[in-house]
């Protein structure tokens, strides 16, 4: 059980529109799921265990509630694997651009 | 007297949309409409934004602009082999990844913080999965208001796009709140309760301002080729979503002098995905510069978070081509190992076109790419094309005239492979005027509407009274 402290750094998760309500044009996929927000602020209160409902203030100074997902929430995105489809087309050109290789 | 809460529900605050958006943009839109669909573009330029003079000083003072000119040598002498003799434009890239946020947006959220700031706004909201958030968050951090960048990122699984999470990343890192949503166009809803609650500006992608700070980019480089070259370039390849890109750059032409410059849109082709589907949201790699905005913007501009979009591609193009997502791979790939710039992907979109429309141009003839984007984690073909492969998507070498976005990326087997498709701009047209028609409350419409179609779609009124009478729509009144 993880208990976040005034002033951590955390995210809220928020449902803004349940499944089944969402706007009239969306197709049926998204229409079956609900819209939901995750936002990220300085815990606003005591104590809050994460999974509760906690209230957080953004950097801009909004107040918000929301379930407590995560504290310091990280980056994790990256540069991926290298992809074999791309290693080789820096030496294929420049065999092109020496006469060597055939363009088309 | 009880003051009765706000109705929340979404209808309720989409039924809000005009006063909501007209106190955050400070702009009547009223006062230039005259028909039931016709309003004075100029004019709205003209009074609403700043000149060229005056944005290029509003960009100096946060060191935006001023990019440089690159020439594309490599990739010239390969368009060279690829090209029948006599033909092979030199190509030229404007570095746009120069400016502060890394990307051309810079130019857009300059004029817009500016202005917001200048009215007593105390902070921007912005709605954008793209660089323009990180573009608003950069100029809000030095002009020291408060910027909230409001993203679609996540599908229902909780899956991030890469390059969306990576845009997330950079706002935050410039003292942005982000607010991040699943797949849906109710991101507009909660943009607007945004709007309302907090009074901040709306610094909208398709503000004349935010439109007006692009004219900078075309007027820059046409100065920059008349400096190099002596002369102004035959064509420029402008990566195409919302349609600001087109818009703005091609008024920045035609400001510098450069009339005769073909302006061209380019288009990742994602022909059959859904950009509503929570389902079809992760299984493309490109999440801006693609068809999904580049023509629904096109038919109809005016769907967009302002009554009256300032950005209005078909004033502008005269030619509109697509290339599929591994044609962008494989040239961001190009790019960086032929020529050194590691940028991009989603902004080689033009220059993947471009490759291919120099083999059909002459030697002599100057062809201008007129933006770069940063390349990070997560917004790079190594990152993508990995995240795509997740996605159960194929990907393999080979003719990428077999792609199906969705299905597979492939990425050409060889260069003379990249091949531009053109989009037939008569078909986009018709389109845009069966959109128009069906805004009009019977089956009749006034000539000064018609008048209005013509401009806005750059036809001969003769075209738009044909066009009708072939949709059972008679020309009356004024």
């Amino acid at each position: 059980m993880t208990i976040a402290k005034r002033g951590d750094w955390v995210q809220i998760e928020k449902q803004i529109l349940p499944a089944g309500e969402r706007a009239p044009q969306v197709p049926g996929d998204t229409q079956a799921v609900p819209l939901m927000m995750w936002v990220k602020g300085f815990l606003d209160m005591e104590t809050c265990e994460v999974g509760k409902e906690g209230t957080i203030r953004t950097v801009t100074g909004r107040c918000l509630s929301g379930i407590i997902t995560k504290v310091l929430p990280g980056y994790y995105h990256n540069f991926g694997e290298p992809q074999p489809e791309l290693l080789t087309i820096g030496l294929e050109l420049r065999k092109i651009l020496r006469g060597g290789g055939d363009p088309a | 007297m009880e003051i009765l809460p706000k109705d929340m529900s979404y209808q309720a605050v989409i039924g809000r949309k005009q006063e909501i958006v007209k106190k955050a943009v400070g702009i009547d839109y009223d006062e230039f409409t005259y028909g039931a669909l016709a309003f004075d573009y100029e004019q709205m330029m003209g009074k609403v934004a700043y000149d060229v003079d005056e944005m290029i000083e509003i960009q100096r003072q946060t060191g935006v602009g001023q990019t440089p000119l690159l020439e594309m040598k490599n990739l010239t002498a390969l368009v060279r082999k690829l090209a029948p003799a006599g033909k092979g434009a030199r190509i030229f890239v404007k570095d746009e990844a120069a400016n502060p946020s890394g990307s051309f947006k810079a130019r857009r959220a300059a004029i817009s913080v500016y202005h917001a700031q200048k009215l007593g706004f105390k902070g921007v909201i912005t709605a954008t999965s793209g660089n323009f958030g990180a573009a608003v968050a950069s100029q809000s951090a030095m002009r020291g208001i408060n910027c909230i960048v409001v993203q679609e990122l996540y599908d229902s699984r909780g899956i991030g796009q890469p390059e969306i999470l990576e845009k997330g990343r950079v706002c935050e890192a410039y003292g942005a709140e982000v607010v991040q949503l699943t797949v849906g166009p109710e991101l507009f809803y909660y943009f607007l309760i945004l709007l309302e609650e907090t009074g901040y500006f709306n610094a909208s992608l398709y503000t004349p301002f935010s439109i007006a700070g692009v004219e900078t980019l075309g007027y820059e480089l046409v100065q920059q080729t008349r400096t190099l070259l002596g002369r102004d370039p035959d064509a420029v390849v402008i990566t195409h979503a919302g349609g600001g890109n087109i818009t703005g750059t091609a008024r920045g032409l035609i400001k510098a002098g450069s009339q005769k410059t073909q302006v061209i849109g380019a288009s990742v082709d994602l022909k059959g995905l859904h950009m509503a589907s929570d389902h079809d949201f992760n299984r493309k790699s490109f999440t801006t510069g693609h068809t999904g905005f580049g023509l629904p913007f096109a038919t109809w501009p005016d769907r967009s978070d302002v009554p009256r979009n300032a950005a209005r591609p078909l004033r502008y193009l005269d030619r509109y081509v697509t290339v599929s997502q591994g044609e962008v791979f494989y040239m961001t790939e190009a790019l960086a190992t032929l020529e050194g710039l590691e940028r991009g992907p989603a902004g080689n979109t033009s220059l993947a076109a471009a490759f291919s429309i120099a083999q059909e141009m002459d030697e002599d003839q100057i062809l201008v790419v007129q933006e770069t984007e940063y390349t990070g984690a997560g917004k790079h073909p190594n990152a993508q094309l990995a995240f795509a492969r997740s996605n159960g998507i194929e990907i393999r070498r080979g003719d990428p005239g077999e792609n199906i976005p969705g299905q597979n990326i492939i990425i050409p087997a060889n260069p003379g492979q990249i091949r531009i498709k053109d989009v037939d701009l008569e078909k986009t047209r018709r389109s845009y005027l069966k959109n128009a028609v069906t805004l009009l409350s019977e089956q009749t419409i006034s000539a000064e509407d018609v008048r209005f179609i013509a401009e806005d779609s750059r036809v001969p009124y003769a075209w738009v009274e044909r066009e009708l009478a072939k949709l059972n729509v008679t020309i009356g009144g004024k």
